[in-house]
């Protein structure tokens, strides 16, 4: 059974008394405890970083080529954290209510507000690593707000926030590698879990340059290896982020929770072609300063710039009021998908909508800026121009970004974007100490389910991935392995090691002898075509029940007809991406099945048949005030585990930005 | 850090480079400065006053050991550096990036340092061997006996190729100094750009009036502007 | 934009291991759109090529945004081509027209030995910030953040310093083969925080002996580095590194 292990006790006290009354590890027997971590991004590497500092050895694995290259780098925008630097209101109790009310009350309260606790260290704790974040001329540090809240708690550094805080986390990895408490698998990809006795005791790696696989054993395993939003094929993911890691966890019996519950980011560069092979966000941090508006009339044909104030539809400021273009990602996503469906959509594919600047370029940065240098009745040229330098300063790489893309001036003219997918909140079912449901596997970071519920809010991700790493986990593996002190390391000639092993080879020599006539890219392009028009934006019952027919079909052709170049014992990277997309299409299954399963509307999940007279998602807390945690049954087939979600401190209610 | 890893290092033999570059680039306008004499148009009682003072005097003669130790240290360890840098990469481009990165004078020290090196044989075989060695004609300025190098130069210069192997030399020394001025500064540490481009434009102007005037030395000897 | 279509001529290395000896190989692309991104126009290669049963051209690239620093191709003489203060993976093949041949190679430098075809090993960069890129603090309970108040210029240069994806750019554009830049770009981060200075010496004389060690050239100050830098890392850090170097050098007490 489920058994979430939620400390008792009041919510802002349970973190507190769990770590007053949890189990230690003292140092001497940490030195015998062995620790694999999977991945490096803000999660793996914070994790890694931390557990090798309090002694433990610790064996830290990647696909990339540096533990720096994982994709939390990419993130933009900041990191939120409940300091209360700008007296606005903000407090730890805000933090966790927004998170908890942006996640469409599917969260768990005691995951939701350990979190918000913690967020305040983790803003100490990069600063003292030398994170640069962007500081006031005080010379203290300065803050952003971000969709759906009404405070500035965001910390940033310029739109590289994301590669700031994973740098830190890096170097700490990296001072732990020198240090030897760290050993650093570079170019490795985790191919499966090794159980024995009912726990988890390793890992099977494939070493991509030589394509041999490697036995690893670890007294406990961290998967820290992020989301799966590349089973839509496009998303903002790198091209390398996959599933496979918590895929091959799950049918060793994890849980797997919320599937379902993917994050539309509304701000990316929309598609341009077939040729596509990845999706690039921009920020949302940039709905501070643009406004998000389309033409009063349908297939206007007037280039942006032509079409006067009065014929804008600033639709966000019209239908929400109260948050305007800060509304949460859902919400914006849904909205223009709304206005392109209704045919307002511009550019080429009419499946964009305008993010414009100018507005905000000069009036609100080139006029501070004129009232700064003490100009009077500055004209619009010379507004413009000053407000450009305080633009380029905030989002200067994201302009340039955008302008190397498109070939467009962002300066000049508004952006075009469209939702795209971004993150999946749903992952593998871990209770309060990020285990899973197999005792000794834990999972931290994108890669769990546990603290988004159905919708993240912009700058919640680092938080979460850092909180896990630094935070949380030192501490609940404690709890863990002072029960495994007197366990020995078990020899990789063990027999669960040999047959998993075994059973991985063989996977591997499968795939290698279909020998077909269809390249895996074009599986997994169909795939995504699939999951993007059935279990995207909107989904219905009958479009999820065809997508689960159509993806069985598709993975019956994918094992009878894929063709893979070249051999197993080299470097091949169609090998390596063959090995992903088929647990991608087994995992699209499941997503639909969830989707199904959950007839209601909560944050990203948006089901048509629940929806309010205005086209606003319905939430259904009488039916489904639920997790979803999925236990796998074999081909094609699961069983729905429920954990039922109760809100001691927050109000049920149906969430309203107008 | 051992006192000898400070100067050995890949960033300590640039240091070692930068240092002797400066003292060289010092030495240089010393050495321009005595040669102008020869425009003063007195038949080289001037110049040769001033060589002879350069000659006799003990704390020149000791600063000028120094100098010959500076020359060599900078020209044995440039051929270490460029040696070492070229054996960093066995296999070459097919497209070289060329004059889209940097400037083909930055690129090319080690050549232009071997053209001086060159010429500073040549140059020594002229002036440097003869005066402390193989003997000049004496003549006698204000009664005191002394060399004439003046005299020396008029003969050496009177020779067309000689002129034009010196003004070559002049050529690779401004593209030497255009870099290695500004190159010694950054190496030695002046990272704020508030001096950086200071340092860039009196590097320039250095570089052009020290290689000027050394090219014109000969050239005004031959068509017989100083006399 | 415009956009329209191009055929064009690739002149790749290949290489099927670091062993092996390699050579250029020549392929023709047909109607590449001048929307598609370099490495998109790659990928439509390899489809290309598998169909025709050829081994496609492995390279690294991961986040195809421009920010992981995976990506690493010298293409026509430049690393990460033509666009100032780009990665391969945000050049657009705009940059191009219909008949024009292009030339890619792997980063070359003895330090970054080739792993396969494009693909090189990077990893003595992680080395060398295992020599010291990093503060020594614990995870813990350090002081509040705004503890300690930073000079807003300086907080800026280090930023300036800190976006350095890794990439190796600069190793793969310097005639020396150098580091420089890359190291430099650590140390000054570091070197421009207070949190930074009080291991700011060992770091430095650690760092470039690592570094040195890796086989890394010297620098010479020719500037090719910071040409090519997709981040525009700027050449002053290289000039910090050496004072730091210098002091630490001349102060250090042992």
């Amino acid at each position: 059974m489920l058994n979430s292990k939620i400390p008792a006790g009041a919510l802002d006290q349970k973190w507190v008394d769990y770590k007053g009354h949890c189990k230690l590890v003292n140092p001497a027997n940490k030195r015998k405890l062995e620790v694999i971590v999977v991945g490096t991004g803000l999660a793996g590497a914070s994790a890694a970083a931390s557990l090798g500092e309090l002694g433990y050895k610790v064996k830290a694995f990647c696909f990339q080529d540096s533990p720096r290259r994982a994709h939390s780098i990419a993130a933009q925008g900041g990191i939120n954290a409940a300091k209360n630097y700008q007296n606005d209101g903000d407090s730890v109790f805000r933090l966790f209510y927004d998170t908890i009310k942006g996640g469409d009350y599917r969260a768990r309260e005691a995951n939701v507000h350990r979190l918000a606790e913690v967020s305040v260290n983790i803003i100490d704790q990069c600063v003292a690593q030398g994170v640069p974040f962007a500081r006031e001329y005080g010379g203290l540090l300065n803050n952003r707000s971000f969709g759906g809240t009404q405070v500035k708690r965001t910390f940033y550094a310029a739109g590289q926030t994301g590669q700031q805080l994973l740098i830190g986390a890096y170097q700490a990895l990296e001072r732990q590698v020198a240090l030897g408490n760290v050993h650093q698998y570079t170019r490795h990809e985790m191919l499966d879990v090794v159980m024995v006795d009912g726990k988890a005791r390793g890992i099977i790696a494939r070493d991509l340059v030589t394509g041999k696989l490697e036995r690893h054993f670890g007294h406990a395993v961290l998967l820290c290896t992020g989301g799966y939003g590349n089973v839509f094929y496009l998303s903002t993911n790198a091209m390398g982020s996959n599933v496979t890691a918590i895929w091959k966890a799950h049918k060793k019996g994890a849980y797997f929770g919320n599937p379902c519950f993917t994050q539309i980011h509304p701000t990316c560069i929309p598609v341009t072609g077939d040729h596509q092979s990845k999706l690039t966000l921009m920020s949302e941090s940039l709905r501070n300063d643009g406004r998000i508006w389309v033409p009063k009339q349908k297939d206007d044909p007037r280039k942006a710039n032509d079409i006067p104030e009065e014929e804008r539809d600033y639709y966000l400021e019209r239908r929400y009021p109260a948050f305007g273009n800060l509304v949460p990602r859902d919400v914006a996503s849904r909205a223009a998908k709304e206005r392109c469906d209704a045919g307002y959509g511009v550019g080429t594919t009419k499946q964009a909508v305008y993010l414009d600047f100018k507005f905000n370029l000069i009036n609100k940065y080139g006029k501070a800026e004129a009232n700064k240098h003490g100009i009077e009745n500055p004209d619009t040229e010379t507004l413009i121009r000053l407000g450009k330098e305080v633009v380029k300063e905030e989002y200067g790489n994201l302009f340039d970004m955008y302008e190397k893309i498109t070939g467009e001036n962002p300066y000049e003219v508004p952006m075009r974007i469209y939702p795209a997918v971004h993150y999946t909140m749903g992952g593998l079912w871990v209770d309060y100490e990020l285990m899973t449901n197999i005792p000794g596997l834990y999972a931290l970071g994108e890669a769990n389910f546990s603290d988004h519920g159905a919708n993240r809010l912009g700058a919640s991700a680092l938080m979460q991935g850092l909180a896990d790493g630094y935070f949380v986990i030192p501490y609940t593996i404690g709890n863990y392995l002072a029960d495994d002190i007197a366990t020995k390391p078990i020899p990789t000639t063990h027999e669960a090691f040999e047959q998993t092993e075994k059973a991985v080879a063989e996977r591997i020599n499968k795939l290698m002898s279909i020998k077909g006539d269809t390249t895996v890219e074009t599986y997994h392009k169909r795939l995504g075509k699939i999951m993007w028009e059935k279990c995207g934006m909107a989904r219905n019952a009958q479009g999820l029940k065809e997508a689960i027919a159509e993806i069985q079909q598709l993975k019956k052709e994918f094992w009878s007809n894929v063709r893979i170049p070249g051999t197993i014992e080299e470097m091949n990277p169609e090998l390596d991406k063959a090995g992903r997309v088929a647990d991608f299409i087994e995992l699209g299954e499941l997503m639909c099945q969830d989707a199904l399963n959950r007839n209601e509307s909560c944050g990203g999940h948006f089901r048509e048949e629940s929806q309010t007279e205005e086209g606003e998602a319905k939430r259904d807390d009488d039916n489904f005030a639920y997790v979803s945690a999925w236990e796998y049954k074999g081909e094609s087939a699961w069983e729905l585990h429920k954990e039922a979600l109760t809100f001691e401190v927050a109000k049920l209610t149906q969430r309203s930005y107008k | 850090m051992k006192w000898s890893d400070v100067f050995t290092s890949s960033v300590g033999r640039k240091l070692v480079m930068g240092l002797t570059g400066l003292f060289l680039i010092t030495f240089l306008v010393v050495h321009a400065g005595v040669n102008a004499c020869i425009w003063a148009n007195d038949g080289g009682d001037m110049f040769n006053k001033a060589a002879h003072f350069m000659g006799a005097m003990i704390v020149i003669r000791v600063v000028e050991i120094g100098l010959f130790a500076g020359i060599f240290i900078h020209i044995i360890q440039g051929y270490v550096l460029e040696f070492s840098n070229r054996s960093k990469r066995s296999v070459g481009y097919d497209k070289q990036l060329g004059n889209r990165g940097s400037k083909w004078y930055s690129r090319s020290m080690g050549l232009l340092g071997t053209i001086l090196l060159l010429f500073f044989i040549l140059h020594w075989y002229h002036f440097w061997i003869p005066s402390r060695f193989t003997g000049v004609e004496q003549t006698q300025v204000n009664g005191v006996e002394m060399h004439n190098m003046f005299a020396l130069m008029q003969i050496t210069f009177s020779e067309l190729w000689v002129v034009i192997v010196y003004v070559v030399a002049c050529f690779s020394l401004f593209w030497h100094l255009l870099h290695g001025f500004q190159s010694a500064f950054r190496t030695l540490g002046v990272s704020n750009n508030r001096y950086i481009q200071p340092i860039k434009t009196i590097g320039f102007v250095y570089a052009l009036i020290v290689s000027l005037a050394f090219a014109m030395m000969p050239v005004s000897l031959y068509m017989g502007w100083a006399h | 934009m415009e956009h329209y279509l191009m055929n064009l001529t690739l002149k790749v290395w290949r290489q099927a291991n670091s062993n092996a000896k390699g050579k250029f190989e020549t392929f023709k692309v047909k109607d590449i759109s001048s929307e598609m991104s370099f490495l998109e126009m790659i990928d439509v290669l390899n489809e290309q090529m598998i169909r025709e049963g050829h081994d496609p051209i492995a390279f690294d690239h991961d986040c195809r945004e421009g920010i992981c620093g995976m990506c690493s191709m010298y293409i026509d003489g430049r690393p990460h081509g033509p666009w100032h203060a780009n990665t391969v993976c945000q050049l657009h093949m705009r940059a191009y027209k219909d008949g024009d041949t292009i030339v890619i190679e792997p980063w070359r430098a003895n330090a970054f030995p080739v792993i396969k075809d494009l693909m090189v090993d990077r990893s003595a960069f992680d080395r060398i910030i295992q020599a010291g890129g990093y503060v020594s603090v614990n995870t813990g309970s350090p002081v509040d953040a705004n503890a300690t108040p930073i000079q807003k210029d300086n907080a800026d240069a280090a930023f300036a310093a800190a976006a350095c994806i890794g990439c190796g750019a600069c190793v793969a554009a310097c005639k020396n083969s150098s580091a420089m830049l890359f190291v430099s770009a650590k140390v000054s981060h570091l070197a421009l925080l207070p949190q930074g200075n009080p291991e700011r010496k060992s770091r430095v004389t650690n760092m470039i002996a690592q570094m040195d060690k890796e086989g890394f050239g010297s620098c010479t100050n020719t500037g090719a580095c910071e040409a090519v830098c997709p981040k525009e890392i700027k050449m002053s850090n290289i000039a910090r590194l050496n004072n730091e170097y210098l002091v630490a050098g001349l102060t250090i007490d042992k």
